[in-house]
């Protein structure tokens, strides 16, 4: 119990608390607990109506209880009748319950509601704040439905206190996260931006989260925010750590509103205004320069927030990536920080030089520390920080440190944590491959691999080799040699045999004339590690068995022995028993002609982009990828080629990152059960098409020789941020259902209605993979000036498409005024390890809020006739391709949404439609005449517009008309 | 910031306070989870880690470990003293906080976290103003709470 009390308080929660602690088991805890419970619904079901007090009190033990792990089915009622209390402890717990024990009854929701509405318009500011606070704790879809207009009213007005503010800016970011779609930008949204310059420094402390937020979302709408957020900081960085009184923390001025400015202008690129530009770099000067300044407190909370700052500043100059002094500087005082004393200091020092290699400017910087970092992975006692240092060595490795760290991570692989191995084997592999100048390095690194860490050798890793050693004639006696050799150790680990059995079956040739190795000898080595290995090995075994036979017809006899003999032929695993009884009739029946050809050496591989690195994406988990990684594989890029063409390598690379064709396929395009083909007899099986597993891919022939990380497949729609014009940019401008996109991976239907100015579109996003989408968004946007012409409103979706699945979204659009532009659909997921990425334009065309307008030929020419002026007029002659079919183009016609009028035009080849466009704004009528002039293939348009202010987007349908028209 | 945890040295959650929306069988998973890989960890490690696809914060003040999940774009030396400034404004409002002070008086730690972190953002990071927002509303009501003796957090 407690020793001194000040008040009575709620003794009777602090007695039951003290009843609980007090409990020896957990089944008195539950018996207490279940005591309890009865208590208070019994107090709560009483005749007697209980006090505001009581009823706090109880309330509060069942959240007590509630926090404790136990399930809180009652209560609610009573927390929501504390809500109207006007006592402020109850409401306070009445408030805390409801955000504690969030509720679905629909009931319930419209009471809390209503208690919140009071308290927003009580004026009382403490009970507008606990308000605010419920509803950024609940932030559901019911409260930003109900509060998401008004809650930006009370942020901008004038008279709204400050404290009321800031609950107000972090409540309105709530929602906005949980409901973009509610939340709507308007003349609210450059008044935030002002908050930057309120005088208090927690009112923008609060709003620079949620104006972060918004810019990340809408950066047009919120650009101005850079210029104040850059004099925001100059004032914070240059003021003496005494002028910002209770912000200043341990004597830095304003650590956390200085690391959100930081992180806001991380939302931009580099200021173009000069002047804000060089204050900017001031800003970062004058931090890197504070860094080298003696402590003002030995406190390390000092420091925290001192380097706090720093770390942002430079994350800062990586984003802008374009100050080379900078980014040196920001390299020199992270090279300090990895022999700090302090574990967290080296940890992020690590952390954030991984992104620094990765630019061009401070690279060989980085590389300087090659020493520290090796010694970090060697004696760091935080397996967490070890992960950083070989991060790092794996980012700052380039061809001439490549050798030197390979060897580092591979002896670090001897006594490396468990946890890290498997990536760290992925690391190496894919480091000996990219830097390899001579490949016998290579194989030998991986040979080393698979010696010190065979159980993390992941299948892509040992495909791999054999992929490269097929590929490259210069390694095979090498790697003959060397596999051979390595196979003498008594017990070596079995995918050593795996891929020793697949290079001796090709190339043992290659050295068999070294009596040492000669072709026997090399049998009988494989054979002896035959009884301990797993049955896919066995199966990849007896194939190299054949190929022996077809290698060393001297070997023929011992070979078709050791498949005849009742444990291969009659082997009770299927797959090992058909491949015995077939490559021995094979050897016995077929001809050494057939022989040679069906068991003939594999033909070189197409290159294209090794799956390890799918692999090592993957592993990192969505969420985590790896900017580094990309960064990565850019670099090489331009490297690999000379530096040549580098704008268009970085886009090779990138798209080859992005279109990865499974993270799962084999290297060899065979699953381990079946390496060469179940069924010899044919002699086509044994070449199957071993890339059978890639999908379509048609390889191409062609092996570049510099660059066997790139992937030569066709580009494919999935490129890395490729803005794809959806197929439907005309073909939808006279329908409203079908196909927008469609790829390998993922095909968008749509479905779309429109009435006035108001029209709902269906997306339907289907994955036409097995393989689950992960972190799927969709974000639509009106570029530019559409966003004050077109309103578009969605709904999130799932973020998980499950394989096969099918997924629906919809979007309410508004037409507000006429617009040109279409809005832009971008979609990203992961599939696999990959991320994709692909922007689409809506067929959203500003004819869709036509509305037909019947009428006679007499009222028709005379609006015509009024629509003289020029900007009222736009006439188009065009080429018809195909014929005029007069059914086809009617239906274009109706299509695009007007009226077509019989009975108007003397002339009746052609044809006259009118209609009315519905804005918010406005309504256009449109007059439209289609000439056809059938021995030219010639087609006129004419279209006079009747309101003369505004005619911009009437030239522009016709101008989807035009070339629509001209496939007809 | 995902969620903010208080826990004791034998795993007791003491305070949880989550600002994404997750399921309560989620939540306790996650800090079962969680709770256990910090305090697996030996005293002088680094204060973060990754954890899953999260970025985690954590530090031990005398027998309550305090741990944040943030962004991945989250400043990691600047959410540790987050819990800094949290643990002095609890320290300041008890007097020498500890403990049983958390235990005891729940619904306060929560209201001063509130009133310090909304939504997962920091509102009002002056410890001056902060207190001044709760003893406000102390004030419009009778003071209770109670004290207790124990190993001071700070």
């Amino acid at each position: 119990m407690p020793a001194v009390s000040k008040g009575d308080g709620m003794r009777g929660l602090a007695v039951f608390i003290s009843d609980i602690r007090n409990c020896k088991s957990k089944e008195a805890e539950i018996k207490r607990i279940n005591k309890e419970l009865a208590n208070i619904r019994s107090k709560f079901k009483g005749d007697k109506a209980l006090d505001g007090y009581s009823k706090k009190k109880y309330v509060c033990k069942l959240l007590f209880i509630f926090l404790l792990g136990h399930d809180i089915d009652f209560g609610h009622m009573e927390a929501v009748n504390l809500l109207s209390s006007n006592k402020y402890t109850e409401k306070q717990i009445g408030y805390l319950f409801i955000s504690v024990l969030v509720n679905s009854n629909s009931e319930l929701i419209r009471l809390i509601n209503n208690a919140i509405k009071n308290d927003l318009s009580s004026r009382n500011p403490t009970f507008m704040c606990l308000a605010l606070h419920c509803i950024a704790n609940v932030g559901s879809r019911e409260m930003a439905e109900a509060f998401a207009s008004e809650i930006p009213r009370i942020l901008v007005a004038g008279d709204t206190m400050d404290s009321v503010k800031q609950s107000a800016a972090l409540c309105l970011l709530r929602l906005y996260k949980t409901s973009p779609d509610l939340v709507l930008m308007g003349e609210w949204t450059s008044r935030v931006v002002h908050l930057l310059n309120d005088q208090h420094m927690g009112v923008v402390t609060a709003a620079i989260s949620l104006i972060t937020c918004l810019s990340q979302k809408n950066p047009d709408e919120f650009k101005t925010c850079v210029s104040l957020a850059v004099s925001r900081l100059s004032r914070i960085v240059s003021s003496a750590s005494t002028d910002l009184q209770d912000y200043t923390y341990y004597f830095v001025p304003a650590p956390w509103l200085s690391c959100k400015l930081l992180r806001l202008l991380q939302c931009y690129p580099p200021p173009e205004d000069g002047a804000v530009k060089g204050r900017l770099v001031e800003c970062l000067e004058t931090i890197l320069n504070k860094a080298q300044e003696p402590p003002k407190s030995k406190k390390v909370q000092h420091s925290n927030a001192k380097n706090a700052i720093l770390f942002e500043a430079i994350s800062l100059i990586i984003h802008y990536d374009s100050e080379p002094n900078l980014l040196v500087r920001a390299c020199n005082q992270l090279g300090q920080f990895l022999q700090h004393r302090e574990t967290n200091l080296r940890y992020l020092a690590l952390e954030s030089m991984c992104t620094l290699a990765s630019s061009e400017f401070s690279h060989e910087a980085v590389k300087t520390h090659i020493e520290t970092v090796i010694n970090a992975l060697k004696t760091e006692r935080d397996v967490s920080v070890r992960q950083r240092a070989a991060d790092l060595l794996y980012a700052m490795c380039d061809r001439s440190n490549a050798k030197q760290i390979v060897a580092e991570m591979l002896s670090y692989l001897e006594t490396a944590d468990y946890s890290i191995r498997e990536e760290m084997v992925l690391k190496v592999a894919i480091l000996a491959e990219k830097y390899a100048v001579d490949y016998s390095w290579y194989v030998d690194t991986i040979l080393n691999l698979i010696r010190i860490a065979g159980d993390y050798v992941s299948e892509e890793v040992w495909y791999r080799v054999i992929q490269i050693v097929i590929n490259r004639d210069d390694v095979q006696g090498y790697a003959a040699k060397t596999v051979f050799e390595a196979l003498q150790a008594p017990a070596c680990h079995e995918n050593m045999v795996k891929v020793g059995g697949y290079i001796l079956g090709e190339f043992g040739n290659l050295i068999a004339g070294d009596p040492r190795s000669s072709p026997l000898v090399q049998f009988n080595l494989l054979h002896s590690k035959f009884h301990l290995c797993s049955v896919p090995t066995r199966a990849l075994l007896l194939s190299a068995y054949i190929k022996f036979i077809n290698l060393f017809p001297e070997t023929k006899a011992t070979i078709q022995e050791v498949l005849r003999c009742d444990s291969q032929i009659r082997n009770s695993d299927v797959e090992l028993q058909q491949r015995a009884v077939e490559y021995l009739k094979l050897s016995s029946i077929a001809s050494t002609d057939v022989l040679a050809t069906v068991l003939e050496e594999m033909p070189p591989f197409p290159e294209r982009e090794s799956s390890i690195l799918a692999k090592l994406k993957k592993k990192k988990g969505p969420g985590a990828v790896s900017v580094t990684e990309l960064e990565d594989s850019k670099r090489e890029g331009g490297e690999l080629n000379g530096g040549g063409d580098r704008g268009q390598d970085t886009a090779t690379m990138a798209a080859s990152n992005a279109s990865t064709p499974s993270p799962s396929a084999d290297l060899l395009g065979i699953r381990s059960t079946a390496p060469l083909g179940a069924a010899p007899a044919s002699a086509g099986s044994l070449l199957v098409d071993v890339f059978s597993e890639a999908g379509p891919t048609a390889p191409s022939a062609a092996v570049n020789d510099d660059g066997f990380l790139r992937d030569l497949e066709q580009p494919t729609e999935t490129s890395d941020s490729l803005l794809v014009e959806g197929s439907g940019d005309l073909e939808f401008v006279c329908k409203n259902n079908g196909v927008l996109f469609e790829n390998q991976l993922l095909q968008i239907g749509i479905k779309s209605e429109y009435r006035q100015n108001l029209g709902r579109m269906y997306l339907f996003y289907g994955n036409k993979t097995s393989v689950q989408f992960a972190s799927f968004t969709t974000t639509v946007s009106c570029p530019g000036e559409l966003q004050s012409q077109l309103n578009v409103q969605t709904k999130p979706v799932e973020p998980l498409v499950e394989g096969g699945a099918q997924i629906q979204q919809v979007l309410n659009i508004e037409c507000l005024t006429d617009f040109s532009d279409a809005p832009l659909l971008n979609i990203k997921f992961r599939y696999g390890g990959a991320l994709q990425n692909l922007t689409l334009k809506l067929p959203v065309t500003i004819n869709k809020f036509f509305q037909p307008t019947e009428m006679t030929s007499h009222d028709f020419f005379q609006r015509w006739k009024q629509l003289s002026q020029p900007q009222q007029e736009a006439q188009k002659i065009f080429k018809a391709n195909n014929s005029m079919d007069t059914e086809v183009l009617k239906a274009k016609l109706l299509g695009l949404g007007t009226a077509l009028l019989d009975n108007v035009d003397p002339n009746p080849e052609n044809y006259v439609c009118a209609g009315v466009i519905q804005t918010k704004s406005q309504q256009v009528g449109c007059l439209l005449r289609l000439e056809p002039n059938a021995q030219a293939q010639v087609q006129h348009t004419d279209s006079p517009e009747r309101v003369s202010h505004n005619y911009s987007s009437i030239p522009n349908f016709l101008h989807y008309l035009s070339p629509y028209s001209v496939n007809i | 910031m995902q969620f903010m945890l208080l826990f004791s040295r034998q795993g007791k959650l003491r305070l949880q306070k989550w600002y994404v929306p997750l399921s309560d069988k989620e939540r306790k998973k996650i800090s079962r989870d969680l709770v256990q890989t910090i305090l697996a960890r030996k005293p002088k490690m680094c204060s973060f880690l990754e954890w899953r696809d999260l970025k985690i914060v954590y530090k031990r003040y005398a027998s309550l470990y305090f741990c944040c999940a943030v962004e991945d774009q989250d400043n990691e030396l600047i959410t540790l003293e987050i819990i800094h400034r949290y643990v002095e404004l609890l320290d300041k409002y008890f007097g020498s906080v500890c403990e049983l002070d958390i235990i005891f008086n729940f619904e306060k730690a929560y209201f001063i976290l509130d009133e310090f972190l909304l939504g997962g953002e920091a509102q009002e990071t002056s410890k001056k103003n902060v207190l001044k927002a709760i003893e406000q509303a102390d004030l419009l009501q009778e003071v209770r709470i109670f004290l207790y003796h124990q190993i001071h957090l700070l």
